[in-house]
């Protein structure tokens, strides 16, 4: 079917969405146009690229772009492409080059704002169009790229929002991150955890806020780890602060429904009341204290008494402040997602402060996870679901009506409130009809 | 957080020159059947054996990156002492642990068997070993393929692992689904 505005409209009504949006082909083409090729799209962070010459290669909606970093000091997102031929200037995924990016195939030669440096056999150029140092001989950049604390965006549009203004309350992901550390700024670790869910990429951001599913989907891990915590207590007289990041799924369901979720125009959404994450042993003393000597006592309480899980930056970002991690979706088809799952460092916090959140990093967001691998297969099993014939709608009705309208932003009551979906497909209308 | 002892000093990351020690044929046997019970219990999902073939202070572990020297502090794919391996245990057996109730099964071939280095006095072995695992999970087949480094102790039931240093080639690229039980 083609589907055009009044089509793209009916898929989502306000309390149902049509499968097809998540399983048909041709609409996740015009999800990549409407959406990934309009909306600011997380990059890196700049300290993936530290000095001059550093690069490190990412996809933007369909696009291989390249995160740069000049001999200014300026970082850059230019398209991985060399203007002479096509080829993909770099061919591997991150690293560094001496002096200039040199093209594989005719040793075109690029500074690292995208600029040419220097172009073999110029003679052959004596008479043609082409002005050698020109614009056709400048590797394209992205039209707008904009750094916020060190988190690198690009748009792949001309015009539209600033990366602030579209990031809206959302911003609140990046200064909860930054904040907590003593100098007010992070660090990457410099690995990449990458895992392909085999299912369309709107599953994942489904299920993020989803607070419903926990008891359900990771009662396997929750019982396991609350068990062996208990033996560990029993032997011990404790048990590693991390095992909590795995029992806590015991939680009876009335206790998620205290959770809040916060859905924000644009469909960004935040999970608030979620494991709060201020222990009181001397390591996370110890933290506090640094903490309080940068802030001040009442900044420092402000800043770790802000209990947000996740924060959803619609529609490919999902970030966890308190534990400094990030996840990034990269919808490689309509059936085919990459997620790239990141860590960072808290300046001026101790190793040990970074530790507690490793193991979060190591159990629940590395390849071999015990709780997300209950979640990938529910996003592969709805996929083939939704493939079927065996029903034409997803459901959202849950306290439909019963959420708090504070202005634009709907908080929920319930925490299991299917809000979030309810904020996703208004957003997903409001790009997927913009301007035709 | 773990709180485990800190392991072995390493024979050093997985491309490390190869150190091939003097040792009976004896102690090669017993070692090369250590690797083979373990390859077994994994590909028979006979998971207390698997944890029981640790020392008590044992860890399993798979590096995010080739050079790296420890797990201490470090992201890994793995890095578990044998709590965390009960962990992943009674996950794997729980009857609700949904991603199971698809069928899968693997198979380990463990190869190239060197032991690296001997202590005649306390028994202890430090060896490197290649694999290839074939799992088959749902209609599709993944590899994975890489070197095992194991620290052994020896005990009065034969060899313990007091560490398993675990490196795919295919460690660092995009996983297609997850890995839920040890390698």
């Amino acid at each position: 079917m083609t589907y055009g505005v009044n089509e793209l409209r009916a898929m989502v009504e306000h309390d149902r969405v049509h499968r097809r949006v998540y399983t048909d082909p041709e609409i996740f083409e015009i999800e990549m146009e409407r959406i990934f090729n309009r909306v600011w799209t997380y990059v890196g962070h700049e300290s993936q690229v530290k000095k001059p010459g550093d690069y490190w290669t990412v996809q933007i909606g369909r696009q291989p772009m390249i995160m740069t970093r000049h001999d200014d000091g300026q970082v850059h997102v230019l398209y991985n492409r060399c203007p002479h031929r096509g080829n993909l200037l770099i061919g591997d995924r991150h690293g560094s080059v001496d002096k200039s990016i040199i093209c594989s195939y005719h040793a075109w030669q690029f500074n690292c704002d995208g600029s040419p440096k220097a172009i073999p056999l110029a003679k052959g150029y004596d008479g043609t169009t082409l002005e050698l140092g020109g614009p056709a001989c400048h590797v394209k950049r992205a039209p707008r790229v904009a750094n916020y604390r060190g988190f690198v965006f690009a748009s792949l549009a001309d015009s539209g929002p600033s990366l602030l203004d579209w990031l809206g309350d959302a911003k609140i992901a990046f200064d909860q991150m930054c904040d907590r550390a003593p100098d007010g700024e992070v660090e990457v670790v410099p690995i990449c955890f990458r895992v392909v869910q085999q299912s369309n990429w709107k599953f994942f951001l489904d299920n993020q806020l989803d607070v419903a599913h926990a008891v359900v989907t990771h009662e396997s891990t929750g019982r396991a780890a609350t068990d062996v915590q208990d033996e560990v207590k029993g032997r011990e007289g404790s048990a590693p602060f991390d095992y909590h990041f795995l029992s806590a799924f015991t939680m009876p369901l009335g206790t998620w429904d205290k959770m809040t979720t916060v859905n924000h125009p644009g469909g960004h959404s935040i999970l608030e009341g979620y494991m709060r994450l201020r222990p009181q042993d001397p390591v996370s003393l110890d933290y506090e204290a640094a903490m309080k000597r940068r802030y001040g006592e009442a900044r420092t309480n402000q800043i770790l008494d802000t209990n947000i899980h996740h924060v959803i930056c619609y529609p490919g970002l999902s970030i966890q402040p308190p534990l400094q991690q990030l996840r990034a979706i990269r919808p490689l088809a309509v059936d085919k997602t990459l997620t790239e799952l990141w860590h960072f460092r808290l300046k001026g916090a101790s190793d040990a402060i970074y530790r507690r959140a490793l193991g979060y990093y190591n159990m629940v967001n590395s390849p071999s996870t015990m709780v997300n691998a209950d979640d990938l297969w529910n996003f592969r099993k709805s996929h083939e679901g939704l493939a079927s014939d065996g029903g034409e709608w997803v459901n959202y009705q849950r306290y439909l009506g019963q959420d708090e309208e504070q202005g634009r932003v709907l908080r929920t009551r319930m925490g299991t409130s299917e809000a979030p979906l309810r904020n996703y497909f208004t957003a997903w209308t409001d790009y997927m009809t913009a301007g035709n | 957080m773990l709180t485990i002892a800190p392991p072995l000093p390493l024979a050093g990351p997985a491309d490390a020159p190869l150190a091939i020690a003097a040792v009976s044929g004896d102690v090669q046997r017993a070692v090369e059947l250590l690797l083979y019970r373990q390859a077994d219990a994994l590909d028979t999902k006979r998971w207390p054996d698997f944890i029981d073939l640790f020392a008590p202070d044992g860890v399993y572990w798979m590096p995010a990156l080739p050079g790296q020297t420890t797990g201490d502090g470090e992201p890994s794919i793995f890095y578990e002492d044998r709590d965390l391996m009960r962990i992943r245990m009674k996950r794997l057996g729980h009857p609700r642990a949904w991603s199971q109730k698809t069928e899968w099964a693997t198979n380990h071939v463990v190869s190239n068997v060197i032991v690296e280095r001997h202590d005649a006095a306390s028994g202890a072995v430090a060896c490197r070993a290649r694999f290839h695992m074939m799992e088959f999970r749902r209609d599709a087949v993944r590899h994975f393929a890489g070197s095992y480094i194991h620290h052994l102790v020896r005990t009065a039931d034969g060899y313990r692992i007091k560490l398993q240093r675990v490196d795919m080639v295919n460690g660092e690229g995009p996983y297609e689904y997850v890995l839920q039980a040890w390698v």
